[in-house]
């Protein structure tokens, strides 16, 4: 009977150690939603964009190569805002500082909150794309009927990577329920933008 | 005549092994429920295992239903028969039920019945708790088929329920389908902790680790598998729940979250998923091809570390599904490459499969049969993978028939033949009959001419830009569904053959010897057939010289 009692043992064991790789790897899978993200953030893969300001770095311009910057805007089902962009591309040069507008409208009678989240193309280049100042560091109101006109200050590092002649910025507006959780970093990020 | 196998008695173990009569006489008088009661109390291997299989095959039928459904609209363009948002929740259906009703649930059954006999073990190490997996099942699947009946209807999503389509976009009756996969998981995960703790724990002395049938291996391998990716599923699920419910923004860019994170995470658990498909049905062939070669399987540690490699480097594969997701081109090439490196230990394994035939006596029994063309077939489906992993391939393949092709090609001929294989090589021990020769080889006949003709043209339809998913499609693809559909519809039919061969088979037959196939040496065959109920109370004594080296 000593057989059978060391094989109970056994399975206890078994049993034990499987339930913890189990719950191990319950807990993985949470656990690589902020590794995902910082990753991400990181290494500028999947476009994701750093939503704190950078200081403007006094590099010499690079005159020999022109980068092609677009902008893209685009609106949620959600949110009766439009996004407009004053010029639809811009050419600058590594190092340059470049500024260009954005306009929010709400075409709606009552105010409301939402947020531009930012996503860049090729994503090599995220890393290089240095925002001074943007909207998209922080939530938005507009009162009913608004209209709101915010800049974007952003320059591209001189350490761009030579293949990039094209960059593409897109924005999309989300609605922002102000009673729901937010990202821990908006508020923050908010007041060392400016 | 059918090549039938003398019947070759070798019961060496009988004396040790067997529970002969007294031990049965001694479960007598334990008061077993009857009825009902019976197979919902059962702790027993055999008839769990039996419950499995019933089951599963039950769900082969109703996903094969939802697959016609699919197919008839598909058989000439335009649109006909369904409402696209209902061809939708029958592709998707037809997917979740395949993967996690039919299949999984059918290498489970065949696990519970034959791991304890090849192992000399008298039961799994948790009865109650397979009693428990098992029945968690028939719960999970009606839940889950219960949504086609709920207002907005079921699933609509594909199987792989991307977010934010299944968040943000999903019926209101995703929450159900949430609970179902749920529940079905922790029936896979239980399974999987008690076919671990049996395999470790409760073989025969004497056996060791490099001893266990490939059967076994593979079994624990993917149970293995199981451990780690499930609770991945479950996890990634659990978001989808917090996301539709309580406000969370795993994968909505709105809150900060991203969609594509659920691609990887889903993915993370999909691709060890695919082969916890396909590692049994491995295991199965390499102990039938042996037998009906009348050959000991040709490289038996190779076996044993080509399926452990593929299951390690399935956790390396998986961004392979998303090279148009925008990735970098270094994961790009990594990922292209790792997935490439997979056809290597896939490659040792079909070059042991073929060898083993070599130079060996082969006959061709319904079992063999389908192993067959298990080998010849998956590896079409293999090649195909190799084609969708080069990454800019990949980018015109992505989401059109040649992957509908790829996956079928593997799951149909692979994974399903092979259980089908399986089930022919150990129906004698099961019932102590032999399946009907003559209707078993039309069974195979019809299958491999229907599974051919449905499938191949696909491959057809995909290169040519047909997009998967779609109820509809350009005229120039009308020739190949047409085909498609009627292969489906004769595949389907003939199925029906597989119910009267085992039903014929339960009922009455030619009577199987304790060791049904000449060739068979594993320890199963040293148990009477049919396997009595309780089989190796006493552990057998394990005979290294038929052991695999």
């Amino acid at each position: 009977m000593t057989e059978n009692g060391a094989q109970q043992a056994g399975v206890k064991r078994t049993v034990i150690r499987t339930v913890a790789v189990l719950i191990g790897m319950f807990a993985f899978a949470f656990a690589l939603v902020p590794l995902y993200d910082v990753f991400c953030r990181i290494t500028g893969l999947n476009g994701k964009v750093d939503t704190t300001a950078k200081a403007i770095i006094h590099e010499e311009i690079d005159q020999s190569r022109f980068i092609t910057v677009q902008f893209i805007t685009r609106g949620s089902a959600g949110l009766p805002w439009q996004m407009s962009v004053e010029a639809r591309q811009m050419r600058v040069h590594p190092g340059q500082t470049a500024e260009v507008d954005f306009t929010f409208t709400n075409n709606s009678q009552r105010e409301s909150w939402g947020r531009a989240v930012p996503s860049v193309s090729p994503s090599s280049a995220t890393t290089h794309l240095r925002k001074v100042s943007c909207f998209c560091f922080q939530e938005q109101q507009l009162q009913g009927d608004e209209r709101l006109t915010i800049p974007l200050i952003f320059q591209l590092a001189r350490d761009l990577p030579e293949d990039i002649h094209t960059i593409t910025l897109v924005y999309t507006l989300y609605p922002v329920q102000r009673v729901a959780l937010s990202p821990v970093n908006n508020n923050k990020s908010a007041g060392d933008s400016i | 005549m059918a090549p039938k196998l003398p019947p070759q008695h070798s019961l060496q173990h009988s004396s040790t092994a067997v529970a002969g009569g007294p031990s049965q006489e001694h479960h007598a008088h334990v008061a077993h429920p009857k009825g009902v009661m019976r197979w919902l109390l059962t702790t027993n291997h055999k008839e769990i295992g039996s419950l499995y299989l019933i089951f599963s095959l039950t769900m082969f039928f109703v996903g094969g239903i939802f697959a016609l459904v699919v197919r008839a609209e598909l058989f000439q363009p335009g649109l006909q028969l369904v409402e696209p948002e209902f061809f939708n929740q029958m592709t998707t259906m037809h997917g979740l039920i395949m993967v996690f009703a039919a299949v999984m649930p059918a290498f489970t059954g065949l696990a519970n019945w034959m791991i304890p006999l090849q192992i000399g073990a008298p039961d799994m190490a948790l009865p109650r708790l397979n009693n428990f997996s098992f029945w968690l099942l028939p719960i999970a699947f009606t839940l889950l088929l219960s949504t086609l009946l709920m207002p907005g209807g079921g699933p609509n999503f594909g199987w792989t329920f991307y977010a934010p389509l299944s968040t943000t976009y999903a019926p209101a009756s995703t929450t159900f389908f949430i609970l179902a996969l749920h529940i079905a998981g922790i029936s896979s995960i239980l399974g999987a902790i008690n076919i671990i703790a049996t395999i470790l724990n409760m073989r025969a002395p004497g056996m060791r680790m490099m001893d266990m049938p490939l059967f076994v291996w593979t079994w624990l391998i993917t149970a293995f598998l199981l451990i780690a990716v499930m609770p991945v599923l479950a996890g990634v699920i659990t978001m989808m729940l917090m996301d539709i419910n309580f406000g969370t923004s795993f994968f909505d860019a709105a809150g900060g979250g991203d969609p594509v994170l659920f691609q990887h995470l889903f993915w993370f658990f999909g691709h060890p998923e695919v082969y916890i498909m396909i590692l049994p049905a491995f295991g199965i062939v390499s102990a039938i091809i042996p037998t009906f070669a009348r050959k000991p399987l040709f490289g038996y540690a190779s076996m044993v570390y080509a399926t452990a490699a593929i299951a390690l480097l399935s956790f390396l594969v998986w961004a392979h599904h998303m090279f148009i997701v925008g990735l970098p081109l270094t994961a790009e090439l990594f990922f292209m490459y790792s997935t490439m490196l997979i056809a290597v230990p896939t490659g040792v394994k079909v070059f042991n499969w073929v060898t083993t035939l070599f130079r060996g006596s082969i006959s061709f029994e319904p079992p063999m049969l389908f192993a067959l063309a298990f080998v010849v077939l998956f590896t079409i489906g293999g090649f195909s993978g190799l084609m969708l992993a080069i990454a800019p391939a990949d980018f015109q393949y992505h989401d059109t028939y040649f992957v509908v092709a790829h996956f079928h090609y593997v799951l149909v001929p692979g994974a399903i033949f092979a259980i089908m294989a399986g089930v022919y090589y150990w129906l004698p021990k099961w019932t102590g009959h032999y399946p009907n020769e003559r209707l078993a080889q039309c069974h195979f006949w019809c299958s491999i001419i229907g599974v051919n003709l449905t499938f191949f043209p696909m491959h057809f339809a995909g290169l040519a830009g047909m997009p998967r998913r779609i109820p509809d499609y350009a005229l120039q693809f009308a020739d190949f569904n047409l085909l498609s559909s009627i292969g489906a519809f004769f595949f389907g039919a003939s199925q029906l053959l597989f119910v009267l061969v085992v039903v014929l088979c339960v009922r009455g037959g030619q009577k199987a010897p304790a060791k049904a196939w000449e060739g068979a040496v594993d320890l199963e065959w040293s148990v009477p057939s049919p396997a009595p109920l309780h089989t190796f109370e006493t552990p057998p004594v394990f005979h290294r010289a038929q052991s695999h080296d």
